[in-house]
């Protein structure tokens, strides 16, 4: 591990949502997360990845403090959010904020620009009219746009210029950790290589950490320097991205890096092997949740619930097996 | 090209009336599809895929207007043919469609079996010359035909994979996971005994390990039983997968179509050379495109992609370049040169 104290530090965190029936009654339980452990440091781009339904959403809304942990801590500079309310939370997300898909989408149609960039500001702080002015400013030539902007409405932008304005408007108070759920799904490539060097370039500029949350494989290969990858509400690999993409440990996986298209290599329509799909999350299987589409799957994994541990090198999985088998090379 | 071609989309402009004014969504575009290939339509959202692929099936929304140009289907000329000959002969029988959504497709309140039957009562092959003659709604669907067609229905669902397709034909919809409705969806196209399936976007809604399974599916399928696909999508990786040829348009325009290989291996279009640069690679740094999509209301003269590209001279806001190279065909007067043919 790194000598820096991390800066988010996530424990056995749990999400577990009721499912009721017609009277009100509980049946059930969707364990959208369960146990999740990990640690972002400064500076980095933590990963999370996973196939719709793994609680990669779920985890970001827990750490923004959207949705209650049903159990588990949170540490954020040290300090444990999962259990702050009001004023107290309220000053957390100042430096931890949440980005929607489009951030351009909440800015408030009736309201010039100039106004939505300063009201996080007016909230937050306690700086003068003039020293909110020249922040705004600021942020707002970071984001790559002229000043005139201050004063036209959303409509006025394209949709490009609105995603600009809207993560203008969560850098304004300085955040330090930065969340952002899946910012380029339903993006065409060309719109996503620019929203990509844009937060890039913003993360140098201001000095972010990112927690990236994507179902996108390939972008998180090029933005992220640790990941995480999710299923059905539980870590399943903690690695560096190299070498997550060039061995990874998890049967679930190594699957999953063998199911993206890769121009120029092998076709994944003549190789790719992993068959079904994932078992409704209201009812799990027994042990590894993973256990009923490995095909490395042993008596054991039906019975234990393999816990997260070192796997050799940087990789930490969740996995019976990892020692004894032999996993394809991505 | 000179494949032997099943549909072939020359000159094709269609127009959508809209608040904004008419938008010249489709301009002058060409596509062949051959017999038994797979053909891959490549865009951006606003490129005009869907509206060439809905022009094919007779299905454009009320505002279109077709300004000009021919589909033409193993013969047969679509846009002149009369409205209730396509619907009888050539929709839903020899094109199919497979949609983009497999949520919507079906009707929720019905046993999945129900429906496939439905279609199979007015579509099936099957279905005799006397008995399409009759055409009255109230006939019934004769007992004989009826087995057969369910017995064809099995089978295909076993094809697509569908664990236990007896207990599959009792199932509501809801019951099925979304890559089982699009195998579902897979299954109805192919029972019609087609030539050509248009699949609109048939993976985006699903996952990346359900999409690597539906593609390998459709593949296999479609080579299996030399049925044509035109299948539309604005993921490059997703055409790499499964297609033969690859047409990429533009902003309503078709810019550059060639076999998958040698797309891939040496783009010649400044616009998908640099759409292929914008997709993430860690090797490198990402490039972006610069500019934006143009508004198809006022779409620019010329070749489309001019203001963008760095290319560009003062030609290509005159008129549209005409079409050059045999096997890899680009639109553009100043293409990358072609590579040095290998003999293959």
């Amino acid at each position: 591990m790194s000598t820096l104290e991390p800066l988010l530090q996530v424990s056995k965190l749990r999400r577990h949502f009721p499912v009721r029936n017609a009277l009100g009654v509980q049946t059930g339980t969707i364990k959208a997360l369960d146990d999740v452990t990990f640690a972002v440091r400064p500076g980095e781009t933590f990963g999370i990845v996973g196939e719709s339904g793994c609680g990669k959403t779920t985890l970001g809304k827990t750490l923004a403090g959207i949705h209650k942990p049903s159990a588990g801590r949170i540490l954020f500079e040290g300090v444990d959010i999962s259990d702050l309310q009001g004023a107290a939370r309220a000053g957390v997300s100042q430096r931890l904020q949440y980005i929607h898909q489009d951030p351009g989408n909440a800015l408030d149609p009736r309201w010039t620009i100039a106004r939505s960039l300063d009201e996080p500001l007016a909230t937050h702080t306690a700086l003068s009219r003039s020293e909110r002015a020249a922040r705004s400013r600021e942020i707002l030539a970071a984001v790559g746009l002229p000043a005139e902007h201050l004063h036209l409405y959303p409509h006025e932008l394209s949709g490009g210029q609105q995603r600009r304005v809207g993560l203008a408007r969560i850098l304004t108070l300085k955040p330090r950790l930065v969340i952002l759920d899946e910012p380029t799904s339903g993006l065409d490539v060309s719109i996503q290589a620019t929203v990509l060097k844009l937060l890039k370039s913003l993360q140098r500029a201001f000095d972010l950490t990112y927690l990236f949350i994507s179902h996108d494989l390939s972008v998180i290969h090029v933005m992220c320097t640790r990941v995480a990858v999710m299923y059905l509400g539980q870590i399943v690999e903690i690695a560096p991205v190299s070498d997550l993409f060039a061995t990874p440990r998890h049967p679930y996986a190594s699957s999953l890096l063998a199911a993206i298209p890769r121009i120029g290599g092998r076709r994944v329509t003549d190789k790719f092997a992993l068959e079904g799909e994932p078992p409704d999350a209201g009812k799990l299987p027994s042990g590894c949740r993973f256990r009923p589409r490995c095909p490395h799957a042993m008596p054991v994994c039906a019975q234990l619930e393999p816990g997260l541990a070192p796997a050799g090198g940087a990789h930490q999985t969740a996995c019976h097996l990892t020692e004894s088998i032999e996993l394809a090379q991505g | 090209m000179t494949v032997d071609s099943l549909l072939e989309v020359s000159g094709l402009s269609i127009c959508f009336r809209t608040e904004q004014g008419t938008a010249q969504v489709l301009d002058a575009v060409n596509l062949t599809v051959g017999r038994g290939r797979i053909m891959g339509l490549v865009g951006e959202s606003g490129c005009g895929k869907t509206t060439l692929a809905r022009a094919v099936l007779g299905i454009l929304s009320p505002n279109a207007r077709i300004e000009g140009g021919t589909i033409r289907f193993d013969g047969l000329d679509l846009i002149g043919m009369e409205r209730e000959r396509l619907r009888r002969e050539v929709n839903g029988r020899r094109i199919a469609f497979v949609p983009q959504d497999p949520y919507s497709a079906f009707n929720p309140l019905f046993r999945v079996g129900d429906q496939i039957m439905e279609l199979m009562k007015w579509n099936s092959p099957r279905r005799s010359k006397d008995e399409r003659a009759l055409g009255a709604l109230l006939t019934p669907y004769p007992r004989q035909r009826y087995l057969s067609d369910k017995a064809a229905a099995l089978a295909i669902l076993g094809e697509v994979q569908i664990p236990d397709p007896e207990r599959a034909f009792r199932k509501l919809p809801e019951q099925f996971s979304g890559g089982q409705r699009q195998r579902l969806m897979i299954a109805m196209a192919l029972l019609m005994n087609p030539d050509l399936v248009i699949a609109d976007e048939p993976t985006t809604a699903l996952d990346v390990t359900i999409q690597a399974q539906i593609l390998k599916l459709l593949k296999a399928l479609a080579k299996d039983r030399g049925v044509s696909v035109l299948l539309t999508t604005h993921d490059l990786g997703t055409a790499y997968e499964v297609c033969d040829e690859i047409t990429v348009m533009y902003a309503g325009q078709e810019v550059e179509s060639a076999p998958v290989a040698e797309f891939f291996a040496n783009p010649r279009h400044p616009y998908t050379a640099r759409l292929l640069q914008s997709l993430p690679d860690p090797a490198r740094e990402i490039h972006e495109i610069g500019g934006e999509i143009p508004n198809l209301v006022f779409p620019p003269n010329g070749c489309r992609f001019h203001p963008r590209c760095p290319s560009a001279s003062a030609a290509c806001s005159r008129a549209r370049p005409p079409a050059s190279g045999t096997r890899q065909v680009v639109r553009c007067f100043h293409p990358q040169p072609p590579r040095v043919e290998v003999a293959p």
